[in-house]
Order: structure tokens, then sequence, then C-alpha cells
């Protein structure tokens, strides 16, 4: 009894934290964004709240709270009030199956996993819970009743499912490797073997650029920034929202970056496993190792958002003819090439009698075989062009 | 048990408010949410993986697809003029006889004393893929087979002819 009390209560404080860690990194990302375009940009950036512009944020979350909360006249107000709090619940759900460390030894014989739930098919509910985001946007779009958030929001409805095929793909081949649905699982696979290079990044390089690109599509981030895009569409879905509901939406964009980028480095960069754990192990005891490993989760995770900050400040917007042609006739094509290889590349050691880096050498050559297809098939195609232009 | 109850009368009142919402959009949010219902019927029965699948092609895909279909229509055209009386006879027989079927099929039924070889691993996705692809490999293969065969349709119809009109 007071075994499963002690974990109920550790339990909940460690849910409480990861909360909050996830909102401040989420606050402060918006800081870190500013910080990152100025830099990108040679300017100074925030630099009147606090030291540094630190506080920025908080004058941000002010800002937003004192402005005028307008709700559209004949929208659907209860859907209008409703729909950006289901998109921040949507993107704080995702972070429930994300193991951010190993086991912490509590005292008493009791350890506790440092992750919401163990659940066995722990990628599906990532999986589930993105697919369910579209209903923030789409139904937030529509309750508006403006022509340019319908439209924002059924392109952001389309962008999302078709990427989403993608990004499921490129997750079989994980699966495939792993043989298991379970993110804990799929971090300890990575864990064994020597430090970062039984991490999944090795033998799934194809798997890993399908999916960040379908990360960047699903967050609508830029390039795939057509939703919000101002150019064409005022300011897409959230046009008529503003004040703290216009906040959320913008939130729940840097939220989901956050947790991508944890579902990033849980899926290819072996989640909390960092260089030489068991030598830390062994040296300072099991907490100490798995809170390392909760930083060395959170650091890569951070990384990501950086990378996600850095592409917006590189990279303009694609069209949204070019979206759907990469998406569907450039990414699932590839990505179902990539279940396939990544068969030959679990069947070949195995029945040749090789070692296990022979696996990552054919998952490698994957690329090359992929580089070689694609020449041939744009030479075929370019070549028929031509053929039906002279006609 | 508690639980249970609670759960099945929300799932029951999410699927009455879908047929009796004014609004259309407001019946696909709640259909939706009925399909949540369920899916917590599940993790009840121990089968988290039917629990994600549900969610990801019902909630996730298909009543996405439904919205989209909603949200292109003029709601203010689309009144459904209200039946005639006949019309809605019709409809309380049909309907009455099928509630009467319903209850002749499971008032017969053994439902035998819930003491079958029920695990801790029988509804999940290992267990799972066991049978599929053990037990029931040609059936499985075949329904891919009735996909495929919807899916070349699909893009079919959904083709642009030529000389057709380009929006």
């Amino acid at each position: 009894m007071e075994i499963t009390s002690t974990l109920f209560a550790a339990k909940a404080i460690y849910i409480g934290l990861i909360f909050a860690i996830t909102l401040g990194v989420a606050a402060y990302s918006t800081y870190g964004e500013r910080i990152v375009a100025a830099w990108m940009q040679d300017r100074v950036g925030p630099d009147r709240a606090g030291p540094f512009g630190i506080f920025q944020p908080l004058a941000d979350a002010v800002k937003m709270f004192m402005k005028e909360d307008f709700i559209p006249a004949n929208s659907s107000k209860w859907l209008f009030i409703a729909w950006p709090c289901l998109s921040m619940l949507t993107a704080l759900l995702t972070s429930a199956v994300v193991p951010f460390g190993d086991k912490l030894d509590l005292g008493g014989g009791i350890e506790m996993d440092l992750q919401g739930i163990d659940v066995n098919i722990g990628i599906l509910w990532v999986f589930g819970i993105v697919s369910l985001g579209v209903y923030g946007i789409l139904v937030g779009g529509w309750a508006s009743n403006n022509k340019y958030s319908l439209l924002g929001a059924i392109r952001a409805a389309s962008q999302n499912i078709s990427y989403e095929l993608a990004m499921g793909l490129s997750i079989i081949a994980i699966l495939m490797m792993t043989g298991s649905l379970s993110t804990k699982v799929i971090v300890e696979t990575q864990q064994n073997g020597a430090g970062f290079l039984s991490w999944n990044i090795w033998s799934q390089p194809i798997g890993f650029v399908i999916f960040i690109v379908c990360a960047f599509a699903e967050c609508n981030r830029t390039p795939f920034d057509l939703p919000e895009c101002e150019t064409e569409l005022i300011g897409g879905y959230h046009t008529e929202y503003s004040s703290m509901k216009l906040g959320f939406y913008l939130f729940s964009e840097y939220i989901n970056m956050f947790v991508s980028g944890a579902v990033m480095a849980t899926l290819y960069f072996g989640g909390y496993d960092y260089p030489f754990n068991e030598v830390v192990e062994a040296q300072f005891g099991q907490n100490i190792a798995a809170l390392v490993g909760v930083g060395a989760l959170m650091g890569k995770a951070l990384f990501f958002v950086f990378v996600f900050m850095w592409v917006r400040w590189t990279l303009p917007r694609f069209r949204y003819d070019q979206l759907m042609n990469l998406g569907w006739t450039g990414l699932i094509p590839i990505s179902m090439f990539n279940v396939v290889w990544t068969g030959l590349s679990i069947l070949i050691p195995t029945t040749f009698n090789l070692p296990a880096w022979a696996s990552i050498v054919v998952s490698w050559s994957g690329i090359g075989v992929l580089l070689i297809g694609l020449i041939i098939y744009h030479g075929a195609t370019s070549k028929k062009k031509t053929v039906a232009l002279a006609h | 048990m508690n639980f249970w109850y609670f759960l099945t009368a929300l799932t029951l009142l999410s699927a009455l408010m879908v047929v009796f919402a004014k609004n259309p959009i407001h019946s696909v949010l709640y259909l939706v949410f009925t399909f949540f219902c369920i899916s917590g019927h599940y993790v009840l029965l121990n089968a988290q993986f039917l629990m994600a699948v549900n969610i990801i092609v019902y909630a996730g895909a298909i009543m996405v697809l439904f919205l989209f279909v909603i949200m292109m229509l003029d709601l203010r055209k689309n009144v459904p003029e209200s039946k005639s009386n006949l019309t809605k006879l019709a409809g309380a027989v049909l309907g009455g006889t099928l509630l009467v079927v319903f209850i002749a099929a499971t008032r017969h039924m053994n439902l035998g004393n819930g003491s079958g070889a029920i695990g801790a691993q029988t509804g999940m996705v290992e267990s799972l893929g066991m049978i599929l692809y053990k037990d029931y490999l040609l059936p499985f293969e075949l329904v891919s087979v009735l996909f495929f065969v919807a899916m070349v349709g699909a893009v079919m119809l959904g083709k642009r002819e030529a000389g057709e009109r380009n929006f």
C-alpha cells in the first residue's frame, strides 16, 4: 500500500514537472526564436525586458492577456472558444509516452520510470494524438465564420493528413528494426552496443530525413507554413483570433516543436542514452545517471527546436502544389522504398551470417540505390515531357 | 465497474447527440467524441492496440474527411425539408423492426460466464499480430486486396479527364 502511494505521489510530481518544463520550454522558445532570428539577420533582437531581454516571454504573455478578446458575430461561439484549448491539449498529450529518462531509485526498493505511461503501443499513441491535432485548426478555422480562416484551415488539414502518411511509414521502418511499439523498448534497443554508434540514425538515414520533413509539415513551420500564409490568406486559420486565444494557437505550435524534437530524439537519437552512461552509473549511482539521461534528452530535443528555427530563417515557403507534390509523389514512395530496404538490411546479415555492422552498410547503400533510381526516373520522365512538348 | 457505467452513459449520450444535433458540424464532433468513448471501452477490455487504431483511423482520418466535406457544403441551402407523415411512419416501423430483431438475437445469446482463457496478454498487439498472421493470414491478405481495389477506384474517380474544366 505504501509503495503504491509513494509511487503515485512521485509519478504525480513527475507529470507536473514535465508539464511545467514543456510549457516553460515553449515559452522560452518564443524568446529563442527571436534571438535566433536576430542572430541570423545580424540584428540585436529583444533586449528591453530584463537583462538580455529574458523577460520577453512574460511581457508577451501580459500583452496577450491584456488585449481585447474579440469574438466575431455569427461565429459558432462555443467552438470558437473551445478549439484553441483543444489545440493546446493535443500538443501537450503527446509527451505522456515519451521516456524522459531511465529508472529512478526512490529508496525502499521503489523504482520509478521517468515516463508518463509505459503503454506497449507508445508510438501509436503519438501518432493518434498527432492525427487529432488537425481538429484544433480545422474546427477553429470553421468556427471563425471567415472565408480566409476556412481556406487556411482546409489547407492545414489536407497538409497534415498528407504528411501523416509518410510519417507513419517512416516510423514503420523503426518498428521493423525494434520489434516493439513501446517507446521505452525503442530507446532500450538503442542503448546496447558502443555509445552513440547503436542509435537508430545510423541504420535509418532515409527514415530520419522523411520524419524530420514531416515533422516540419505537421508543426506548420516554415517552409510548410502555408496554413498561415499571410500573403495569400491574411493570417490563415487564426485570422479572427485575438488575445490569449491566438496566444494558445501560437503557443501550441512551440509545444509541438519541443515534443516532436523529443520524439525524434527518442526514435532516432537514442532517447535518454548518452555515451559512457555505464561509466557514469558505476561511478555516481543510478539516480545521477538517470538525471544526466534526462539532461541528454532535453539537450537533443532543444537542438531540434533550434533546427526548426534555423530552417525557418533559411528557407522560403513552398507553393501549395509543390507541397502536395512533395508529400504524395516524393516522400510517400521514398518512405515505402525505405520500408522495403529496411527489410533487406535486416535479412541480409542474418541469412549470410555477416556481422551486425553489415546491416548499417546495407541501409546506407539504400541512399545510393535511391539516388540512382531517382536519376533514371527523372531522365525517363523528362524525355517523355520533351516529346510531349514537341507534339 | 462504476467507471464502465459512466463511460457507457457518456457513449450513449454522445451517440444520441449525433442524431439530435441541429448543426451537421456539431454532429460530426459528437461522433468523434463517441469514437473516443468507444476507445475508452477498448482500454477497459485491455485492447490498447485497438484503442490507438480506432483513434488514428476513425477519429484522426475518416472524421476529418467528413468535416472537410461538410464544411464545403453551404449549410443554409441544404437544410433537409421535414419529411411527410408516411415517411416518418415507414421510418418508425423499420427502426422498430430492427430493434425487435436485435432484442430477439441477443436474448438467447450464450454470453458464457467470462471465465474463458483471458490473460494479461489477450488484447495486446503481440498476441493480435500472432493471430492475424498465423491463424487468419488468408482473410487478412484478402482484406488488403480489397483495400487496394478501393484505392485504385478512388484514384480513377479523382483523376481529371482530358478536356475537363480546370478549376
